[in-house]
């Protein structure tokens, strides 16, 4: 099978301001979208015209011939990456691969939501509701996940966190080290939505029961806010304005079990699952090993999915992604594997994995707000308990 | 009574097999008529040996719960908390899992392991919902 | 960087029956075109480790994946725009093949689109929000859209709904020679055509498409695996896909003299080092006989504005025209696969094995549906 590694970077990074349920962006979430690509194509020394490709997500409701319009864009490459937030890794894959192909020059993947006006996804069955009084009961495969009270991601979420803390003696302390660790970096990002709030281990303990054994503070925030990256070929980045990305690996990894998708009700006992399948690929592909990585950035829909993803990644092994927690080992500065740097999902804003992406590219030009010391190599994986993708990135 | 105020299910082709034991009081799983494996959610086609010919097999009804949760924050106004979510784990194969919920049973005492059997509820003429009690020992000694 | 020009080829084709009335989900019927296409190509099913979804998603890939019982599958996207980006999904799958994803990758389409009987999968898709300024007006349907164009170009150059009936006629006598077409047995004439029932003024009924329920799949790989496989190998020459602000119109203005569809045309033919008149056969996405008229002028195959004094000179009929299009029917005739059919048809008549068979067919152009984001291929033998 060939091998692209480091044929193509990222070479423009853009984001919003984020805002909250509480606290919401005013602008649309199309304006949103176009500010956090503008400011993409500004920080690779683009110009619009020079963007021909676009890779979106199946939940982003952002038309791109709009985009297309307000940006002036001809655009000859474009599609979308399914399955909700495991999707994001696999847009800078595709991008990746159109510009690797000659299909494409420069490739934006970008994410811009807005849950404060659209729908916001903790309440997952509310997308389904309109189906739901058309046809007076729940079509299709969801009817075997909602009439039983399974209607929000945390949910299902709660019923794997239920089976790893039987399974391995895994523990709510363990999850707290997870939240602790993302909002102490948050702390020093302005741009974080909890920059300015710490949070103790009691605040985590004393945070609202969403779903047993899930407090609030295990569950990722519900967002308003765009990110962009702008993919193209190594030969190209060596001429644009920022010091290049490579992309060494990109990935995608379906999954084989049965598959409910928006349920995230993940069997942890699964060794070789969609995440332990992306991380063969991805190794397979950058010729790395868990030990070369220097950042991770996880997807945190829930602490208990990272966790279960640090197993599958091949951190620790299987069932020991609690002890693996432990003593500041996921903590910048002096951390052995700091974890997303940015106060990921849990701490900075949910936009969708793009984020930490973000946040990714910024440690390996030495620009992070947490910049973890000689940062070479960054491991991005989007949503697991999904069928999944992931990236590596180098200097 | 449903044990919760929320739509129930609609069959689909797929599906359609399941309900209509369910209706019966039967739990019936969706078998492969030439390897046997048992499927679910169902499958037009057998997963494990791509087999057309699918047929509905009557399964114990006994299984085991492999993971629950106990839902404390009401996502829709109104939704009657606290309640459960339990994935049961059939006794006939590994892995073979269904939703649900458990009904006449304290929160406190669920636990991964617990045995449970499925029991019915006529809820709607159209439909007859599954859900899990835990399995009493027989006075026989058998379970 | 290496050109992907006749480094990917389609190796297996299949399809299920096309009725008014299925029966089924729409994931059977994509298991039965998808489990056709696999056997079709000679190999295994789980030699399949790429899956391209269908858009709109009525089956998604994970649903395929799951009833196949593949366990591992490298590559899975969606391309978007219906029948706009169907010829777009082999573009997007060779880009996956390319960049070592996956080696085999199966792109399918499933509606039941006649019976309208349709189950929400696991996966789903937001569709972009409304501006607000069509739907308030009227524009409901594509039919209204497609009038509105028609009309303009009517206007502009004199085209006449005789010329749109044309090709309505020229995909039915095609679908009459085509055993599995749903109008296999009714003929069609001009005359039929112009007195039937107004849809959207100006067109007609017989303008538009006939929804069906039916599912198409195809596999695509390297040409190198290709030549170890069971058929004879359709190179794809050129991939590509388009998308231009003239589209935020809203609806279609064929007076300009750029838009999507001539930007794919210029991009296809210079990837495969052709012109128009190197193509054999021609397998355009009809919803609308209207926008097949235009599409002619856009790839190049006639001047802007002439569309209609073309299809008078019988060039596009099946076996004497000199490019003959949508050779099983098209979606006016065969029915509605949005575009899916194209590509098969394609195919088949690469390999010599069609029912109307151009004698002698060494490149097929596919164009997905026009005015709109839209996508097409250049395949040979």
């Amino acid at each position: 099978m060939p091998n692209i590694k480091d044929k193509t970077c990222i070479v423009g990074i853009g984001w919003t301001k984020f805002g909250s349920m509480k606290r919401p962006l005013p602008e649309s979430q199309y304006t949103l979208a176009c500010r956090a690509i503008m400011a993409a194509i500004d920080d690779a020394g683009l110009r619009p015209r020079d963007i021909d490709g676009i890779m979106r997500f199946s939940f982003d409701s952002n038309d791109p011939i709009r985009i297309a319009d307000s940006l002036g864009l001809n655009l000859r490459f474009f599609g979308k990456t399914m399955y909700g937030g495991g999707g994001g890794c696999a847009c800078v894959a595709q991008a990746a691969a159109a510009v690797n192909a000659g299909l494409a020059t420069h490739v934006v993947a970008f994410r811009a939501l807005s849950q404060s006006q659209e729908v916001a996804f903790g309440h997952f069955a509310s997308l389904f509701a309109e189906k739901f009084s058309e046809r007076k009961g729940v079509p299709g495969p969801i009817g075997w996940a909602i009439p039983f009270g399974l209607m929000s991601p945390a949910q299902g979420a709660a019923l794997t966190a239920s089976r790893h803390f039987h399974l391995y003696g895994t523990t709510s302390d363990h999850l707290a080290n997870i939240a602790l660790a993302e909002r102490r970096h948050a702390n020093r990002n302005p741009d974080a939505f909890f920059y300015d709030r710490p949070m103790t281990r009691d605040d985590y303990m004393n945070s609202p029961m969403i779903s047993t054994p899930l407090h609030l503070y295990d569950c990722c925030q519900e967002s308003d806010g765009a990110c962009a990256v702008i993919v193209t070929s190594t030969e190209r980045a060596k001429d644009l304005k920022q010091q290049p990305v490579y992309i060494m690996a990109a990935a995608q990894a379906g999954m084989w079990y049965p598959n409910h998708a928006l349920i995230l009700d993940k069997i942890p006992e699964i060794v070789q699952d969609e995440t332990w399948q992306l991380a063969e690929a991805l190794y397979g592909m950058s010729g790395i090993t868990p030990s070369d990585v220097d950042v991770a950035e996880i997807y945190d829909h829930f602490t208990i999915h990272v966790l279960c993803a640090l197993e599958s990644f091949g951190f620790c092994k299987r069932g020991e992604g609690g002890p693996f927690t432990e003593g500041g080992r996921l903590e910048w500065p002096d951390g052995d594997l700091p974890l997303n740097t940015s106060g990921g999902h849990l701490s900075e804003a949910y936009i969708h994995g793009l984020n930490l992406i973000v946040d990714g590219v910024r440690q390996l030009r030495g620009t992070a707000p947490a910049q973890v010391r000689d940062a070479e190599i960054v491991l991005c994986a989007s949503g697991n308990a999904v069928p999944t993708s992931g990236i590596i990135l180098r200097r | 009574m449903p044990y919760l105020p929320i739509p129930l299910p609609l069959p689909y082709p797929e599906s359609e097999g399941f309900w209509e034991g369910c209706r019966r009081h039967e739990l019936t799983i969706q078998a492969c008529e030439d390897c046997g494996a048992y499927c679910h959610p169902p499958s037009p086609l057998c997963p494990a040996c791509r087999s057309w010919k699918r047929g509905w097999s009557r399964v114990s009804g006994r299984g085991t719960v492999a993971g629950f949760t106990i839902v404390t924050r009401a996502i829709f106004p109104g939704m009657p908390v606290p309640y459960n979510i339990v994935r049961v784990e059939l006794q006939e194969q590994q892995g073979l899992c269904l939703l649900g919920n458990l009904i006449d049973c304290p929160p406190e005492t669920i636990e991964i392991g617990m045995p449970v059997t499925v029991v019915f509820e006529d809820v709607e003429p159209y439909i007859t919902m599954y859900y899990f009690r835990r399995t009493e020992p027989d006075n026989s000694g058998e379970t | 960087m290496e050109s992907i020009k006749d480094r990917y080829a389609i190796v297996g084709i299949g399809q299920s029956p096309v009725t008014l009335r299925s029966g089924r989900s729409e994931l059977s019927l994509a298991l039965e075109a998808v489990t056709a296409a696999i056997e079709d190509a000679g190999l295994h099913t789980k030699d399949i480790d790429g899956i391209m979804g269908d858009h709109p998603i009525r089956v998604d890939a994970m649903a395929i994946a799951g009833a196949l019982g593949l366990r591992r599958v490298g590559f899975f996207i969606e391309p978007e725009f219906a029948g706009g980006g169907v010829p777009g999904g082999i573009m997007h799958a060779l880009a996956g093949i390319a960049a070592g994803r996956a080696e085999h990758v199966v792109c399918y389409k499933s509606l039941n689109g006649a019976s309208k009987v349709t189950v929400p999968g696991m996966a789903f898709d937001l569709a972009p929000h409304e501006n607000g300024f069509t739907r308030p007006f009227g524009l409901l349907d594509p039919a209204a859209y497609a009038g509105l164009a028609a009309r303009r170009h009517m206007h502009e150059y004199g085209t006449t709904s005789r010329h749109f009936g044309a090709i309505a006629v020229t995909c039915r006598r095609h679908a009459n020679r085509n055993s599995h077409a749903i109008m296999h047995d009714r003929p069609l004439t001009l005359e039929d055509h112009q007195q039937s029932e107004l849809l959207a003024d100006p067109l007609r009924i017989l303008d538009r498409c006939v929804d069906v329920d039916g599912a198409a799949a195809c596999i695509v790989t390297t040409a190198e695996r290709a030549r170890d496989l069971r058929q004879r190998p359709v190179y794809i020459m050129a991939a590509g896909q388009a998308l231009s602000p003239c589209l935020a119109r809203g609806t279609k203005d064929p007076t300009l003299p750029e838009n999507e569809t001539s930007l794919l045309s210029r991009q296809l033919f210079s990837m495969a080092g052709l012109t128009p008149s190197d193509i054999d056969v021609l397998q355009i996405c009809d919803d609308f006989t209207c926008y097949v008229l235009m599409a002619l002028e856009d790839l190049g195959f006639c001047r802007k504005g002439e569309g209609g004094g073309f299809v008078e000179g019988g060039h596009l009929d099946w076996p004497d025209g000199k490019i003959p299009l949508n050779t099983s029917g098209g979606n006016l005739s065969e029915g509605n696969l949005e575009g899916f059919n194209h590509i098969v048809e394609g195919v088949r008549q690469l390999r010599g094995a069609a029912q109307a068979q151009v004698g002698g067919a060494e490149t097929v152009l596919v164009c997905g549906a026009t005015g709109t984001a839209t996508s097409g291929l250049i395949l040979r033998r």
